[in-house]
């Protein structure tokens, strides 16, 4: 069975009609037709699958208060991650805010370094000393803890990219609590001036922190916020809406139109962090009928099974995988050490001499190396 | 030759466009309208609409997009048309510039120098007035410079833009106009001033004077008048807040016991305060022969009326009053 699907793997595609985008100040959207290869599928659903997992790892680790202090979870909004890496190449950027362990898995970061980062151990991708919100890798600026901050951020790579020349362009993602803050419109105006290759996504999972967005914006059509530039609203939850619609942005950065703007339209099963149950400003119910009735795993799952893309025991069997790769990952993340009390005062400066760090009192002189 | 500090900042900022690509200058009306102080004047004209970049007026949106872009391979110069406008955007300076290469535990540098006038100007009141010398000097993953003389101005720019690591460069905007001597040396393309030290701008045997910026200019008046008095005051120009050149300043009480701290700042939690834990702490509290003490602007926003503003910063007859003060004569 498994042979014969081989053979038809290379030939057989799934193609897949999806609703039309709300667009804003644009003539046409993206194409209503995708076609996705049982390669594709299968990474797509690998790499969701294994976001789901290292999240829910650690909503486990973190009730064992094996991680501490700030945890924002991802689980339900995959589909985002997945389909933007999938629309854009890794030689292109990316910021985000701190909702940010998919994004670093995304861009190269593995599922070991990401655990070890949350568990505070020196195997973390920041050694340890960034923790959940400020992981970085090639091209990945974060993991940002300052709601907002990472947009002008983002735009500022966008201007590198159009400055060095090498038709790469920044995504920039922002949640719908921060969709309100001055300086995304000061972005905006910036970024529409002087043309910068800047896909601004806003991914609205309909609250910020508790505050739904009914009650946080006098305007919840996120898409059309940045008005003079040119929006689209997605739906976030089907990956291969976020992939076209990410291809689609991503070709009118590189034609040289300047920035749009995409409303990826999801939904988050945690609450806002670790510390929030989620259940006091939204129903249970809610929750349920998102997990039943649209979760992007589920979807592209039965679309593959549908279209016998795969076959069950394929799609178990990479369940199965992913599950030994979080375990090992929570396994040395719970028993890499912590960082080296002398790494205390490292990485002040870049590119410096050593020098003194003075620590708790005026005895103690601590040495800083870049 | 005479070269103004204006001058001296304009050329570090040509030499350093032309030296290298990757820099560029940003904030508002530096580019068309030659800089709000000139100081980036005949830069846009040479170099033209990549490197000098006109912006908004929206310093967060800016300061943000500077930091982005030396985050992703540039090397930015943000103006802050004074720094009293930095407050809008002081969150990408210490949350996205500053603690950056430490959270990301050395993945991610931030070559960026944020410059512009700081401190007292003249009859601008109370919201252009403000000193951030202390509150920049807070804190660690900053350099924080304060230039006083046009070779000041020019070799810590300079190093300021070379350094890889984000620079805020607190200029002065009365000392812009001001002409200096200068030598060959430092008018060459590499002269660099090493950020981190200090300089004795006069030496002296009977008490040590430590100043930044314009301050600098009424210690150096204030020890020719004491001068004829028989006191003589070795002056140190701090040249950088952060890290501050603790040595230079001990080394010096060491020889003179005596300290006057002199800035335009505010007094409570200011540079001389630090000066002053600093002394308490280290070597040279063996060798004081009376108590350090600072002369700071008065602690009170800014007036406008002249005869209030010239009462609200240290004058110099402040300065040999408190010498004297604390040499007991």
């Amino acid at each position: 069975m498994r042979k014969m699907l081989t053979i038809i793997s290379n030939v057989l595609r799934g193609s897949a009609s999806r609703n039309k985008c709300d667009l804003h100040k644009l003539e046409e959207g993206p194409p209503l037709q995708a076609m996705l290869s049982r390669e594709e599928g299968l990474q797509y659903y690998r790499t969701m699958q294994t976001m789901r997992r290292m999240e829910l790892k650690a909503d486990q680790l973190y009730k064992q208060k094996i991680i501490r202090g700030f945890c924002h979870l991802y689980d339900g909004q995959e589909a985002c991650a997945v389909g933007i890496e999938a629309g854009i190449n890794l030689s292109d950027h990316l910021i985000t805010a701190y909702r940010a362990h998919a994004y670093t898995l995304t861009r190269g970061g593995t599922v070991r370094e990401i655990m070890a980062e949350l568990t505070g151990r020196r195997g973390g991708i920041a050694k340890g000393k960034g923790g959940s919100m400020h992981m970085y890798t090639k091209n990945f600026y974060g993991g940002n803890g300052i709601v907002g901050a990472q947009v002008p951020l983002g735009a500022g790579v966008a201007l590198a990219c159009k400055y060095l020349g090498k038709n790469e362009l920044c995504v920039c993602l922002y949640g719908d609590g921060a969709a309100n803050q001055g300086q995304i419109f000061e972005t905006y105006n910036m970024a529409s001036l002087w043309k910068l290759p800047c896909i601004f996504i806003c991914e609205n999972n309909k609250y910020g922190m508790g505050t739904s967005v009914e009650r946080a914006a006098a305007s919840t059509d996120y898409y059309k916020r940045g008005d003079f530039i040119p929006g689209l609203r997605v739906d976030g939850m089907d990956i291969l809406c976020v992939r076209e619609a990410t291809k689609f942005a991503a070709e009118h950065c590189r034609s040289g139109k300047g920035p749009i703007l995409m409303e990826l339209q999801t939904y988050r099963y945690h609450g806002h962090s670790m510390s929030d149950p989620g259940v006091s400003y939204r129903t249970r119910e809610e929750i349920q009928e998102v997990r039943s009735k649209s979760d992007p795993i589920s979807m592209l799952k039965d679309r593959m099974l549908s279209n016998n893309m795969a076959s069950v025991e394929e799609l178990k069997e990479i369940d199965v995988e992913v599950r030994k790769e979080i375990e090992d990952a929570a396994q040395f993340a719970t028993t890499d050490p912590e960082p080296p009390l002398d790494d205390l005062c490292n990485h002040i400066f870049y590119n410096n001499p050593p020098m003194e760090v003075r620590g708790t009192n005026p005895w103690t002189k601590l040495k800083s190396v870049s | 030759m005479t070269v103004t500090v204006r001058d001296a900042l304009n050329q570090a900022m040509d030499e350093e466009l032309e030296r290298d690509e990757r820099v560029f200058l940003l904030g508002e009306e530096v580019a068309q309208y030659d800089g709000a102080y000139k100081v980036s004047r005949g830069l846009w004209k040479k170099y033209g609409d990549k490197r000098i970049i006109d912006t908004p007026i929206t310093e967060m949106g800016f300061a943000g997009i500077a930091v982005g872009a030396a985050m992703a391979g540039l090397r930015p110069i943000c103006e802050f048309m004074t720094f009293n406008f930095s407050m809008q955007a002081i969150d990408q300076v210490i949350n996205s510039a500053a603690k950056t290469y430490y959270m990301s535990a050395g993945l991610q540098s931030v070559p960026i120098v944020f410059r512009g006038p700081n401190g007292a100007s003249a009859g601008v009141a109370a919201q252009h007035s403000q000193c951030f010398a202390a509150w920049y000097g807070h804190c660690p993953g900053l350099k924080v410079v304060s230039p006083w003389s046009a070779e000041d101005a020019r070799g810590l720019l300079k190093s300021a833009i070379r350094d890889d690591n984000p620079v805020v460069f607190l200029e002065n905007e009365l000392m812009y106009g001001v002409p200096f001597e200068m030598s060959e040396e430092v008018q060459s393309k590499d002269f660099l001033i090493p950020i981190g030290k200090a300089k004795i701008e006069r030496q002296g045997n009977h008490i040590t004077l430590v100043s930044h910026s314009r301050m600098v200019s009424l210690c150096l008046d204030a020890a020719a008048v004491l001068a004829k008095e028989g006191i003589e005051c070795e002056v140190i120009n701090m040249r950088t807040i952060r890290p501050l050149d603790a040595e230079a300043i001990e080394t010096s009480i060491m020889k003179t016991n005596h300290l006057v701290t002199v800035e335009g700042g505010w007094p409570q939690f200011g540079i001389g305060a630090e000066i002053l834990a600093w002394i308490m702490e280290g070597p040279a509290f063996n060798y004081l022969d009376a108590p350090a003490v600072r002369v700071t602007g008065v602690d009170i926003p800014m007036p406008y009326a002249k005869i209030l503003e010239d009462n609200s910063i240290p004058q110099i007859k402040d300065i040999i009053f408190s010498v004297k003060k604390t040499l007991n004569v």
